[in-house]
């Protein structure tokens, strides 16, 4: 395959997983290695390189049309960094002395994680009953703008928040993706913080965990420039495209399209691995 | 309660400033991005790729240094890599800035735990992890 060639379709396809990824709430990356991998033959190593570098575009580029219908709490990201970024430093680790084969089941099963999580009906568990110490000592409670006024809220299970974030950092920097599925388990269910902004929050924390392992990424020579150049310029442009049509259209038909194609790739990328 | 509110509005515009801090980043990367790939497309774009192999040793720009060493010569793929960096650093520049926002607020322990953070990213840079 020619450079011109290899550049305009991943072009197109970074640009369509850009828009989906953005419309469905599941980000670029999970889409982006499915791509690479089993469309266009490129291996694992070099397709979570370029992964980690569309999750910090849309990452970064979300978070500024963010800013203007949620509120991120700040100091609940900064705190959960702490162990997104030091665990995405383990996955990377994890992921030099594991076959590429097992990472291609391990990205599968989340795959099809993702998907569930993705349909799941979100309950806002969030109150204002202050029971945890860590959440006051480490000042995590916090308040948000509603049509009714601002509304405080209290965090809860700091520790299982924390353990959580953990897992979901490891996976991070194994996968190359933002693991915003496992983020939303440990700030919407474990730590009972309200939708508004655990959504915002986890962003932010997408952002700097990627950024951590792409680092690394870039030293061990998987992130390669010819795919970089149009994966992040298609997901950049799909990424913006989508969080203007995301505020007129409803997307739940959408997102049930996309949960049977994941699906789909997802069991592919299991047999693909099991296979060899 | 009157501390809570202005409290809230403080966050409001550094978050703000935050988020046309982020658009910039990726503006100004995507426009980097961009021009190494028009200049190394209208070079090469003929020649024959394959990535089914993960080779290392093949990507020669995996290094600032080399990065930057590249830059001098105008090179396609050094200046997309020179993008992607900026990349990498705009949700870092975030961390940094929030930092300075926790200074200004005299809240010494989260200037502490985002300086904690900023040492983990600083140590992914210097990280060797064996291939």
């Amino acid at each position: 395959m020619t450079v011109l060639v290899f550049t305009l379709i991943v072009l197109v396809g970074a640009f369509l997983a850009g828009l989906l990824g953005s419309l469905t709430g599941l980000g670029g990356g999970v889409i982006i290695i499915p791509l690479l991998t089993l469309g266009l033959g490129v291996d694992i190593h070099y397709a979570i390189g370029a992964s980690i570098i569309s999750v910090i575009a849309t990452s970064s580029g979300s978070a500024a049309a963010y800013v203007k219908e949620g509120i991120t709490n700040v100091r609940i990201g900064m705190f959960l960094e702490i162990a997104t970024t030091v665990s995405a430093i383990v996955g990377v680790v994890i992921a030099t002395y594991i076959d590429a084969n097992s990472i291609m089941v391990v990205f599968g099963l989340i795959l099809l994680f993702s998907a569930f999580m993705m349909l799941k009906k979100k309950i806002d568990h969030s109150n204002n009953e202050k029971t945890s110490i860590l959440a006051s000592y480490f000042k995590l409670n916090g308040s948000y703008p509603t049509e009714d006024g601002v509304k405080q809220y209290a965090v809860h299970n700091v520790i299982g928040g924390f353990a959580m974030m953990f897992v979901a950092g490891t996976l991070s920097g194994l996968l190359g993706i933002g693991s915003g599925a496992l983020k939303v388990i440990g700030m919407d269910n474990i730590m009972k913080i309200p939708f508004k902004v655990s959504t915002t929050t986890s962003n932010f924390m997408i952002g700097v965990t990627a950024a951590a392992s792409a680092l690394i990424y870039l030293h061990k020579g998987q992130i390669d420039p010819v795919i970089a150049m149009p994966v992040s310029l298609g997901v950049i442009l799909g990424a913006t495209l989508g969080a203007k049509i995301l505020i007129k259209t409803k997307t739940d038909k959408l997102k049930w399209v996309f949960a049977v194609v994941i699906t789909f790739l997802a069991l592919q990328m299991i047999y693909n691995g099991l296979i060899g | 309660m009157q501390v809570k509110n202005s409290n809230y509005f403080i966050d409001k515009d550094v978050q703000l400033l935050l988020g046309t801090l982020l658009r910039v980043g990726v503006l100004i990367s995507s426009a980097v991005i961009l021009l190494g790939g028009i200049i190394f497309l209208s070079t090469q774009s003929n020649a024959v790729v394959s990535f089914s192999e993960f080779k290392p040793e093949q990507v020669k720009i995996s290094s600032i240094a080399n990065i930057f060493e590249g830059l001098k010569t105008f090179d396609g793929l050094a200046i997309i890599q020179f993008g992607v960096l900026l990349l990498i650093f705009t949700p870092i520049a975030r961390v940094v800035f929030s930092i300075f926002s926790f200074l200004l607020e005299k809240d010494y322990l989260y200037v502490v735990i985002g300086t904690i953070v900023l040492c983990v990213i600083i140590t992914s840079l210097y990280l060797d992890v064996a291939h």
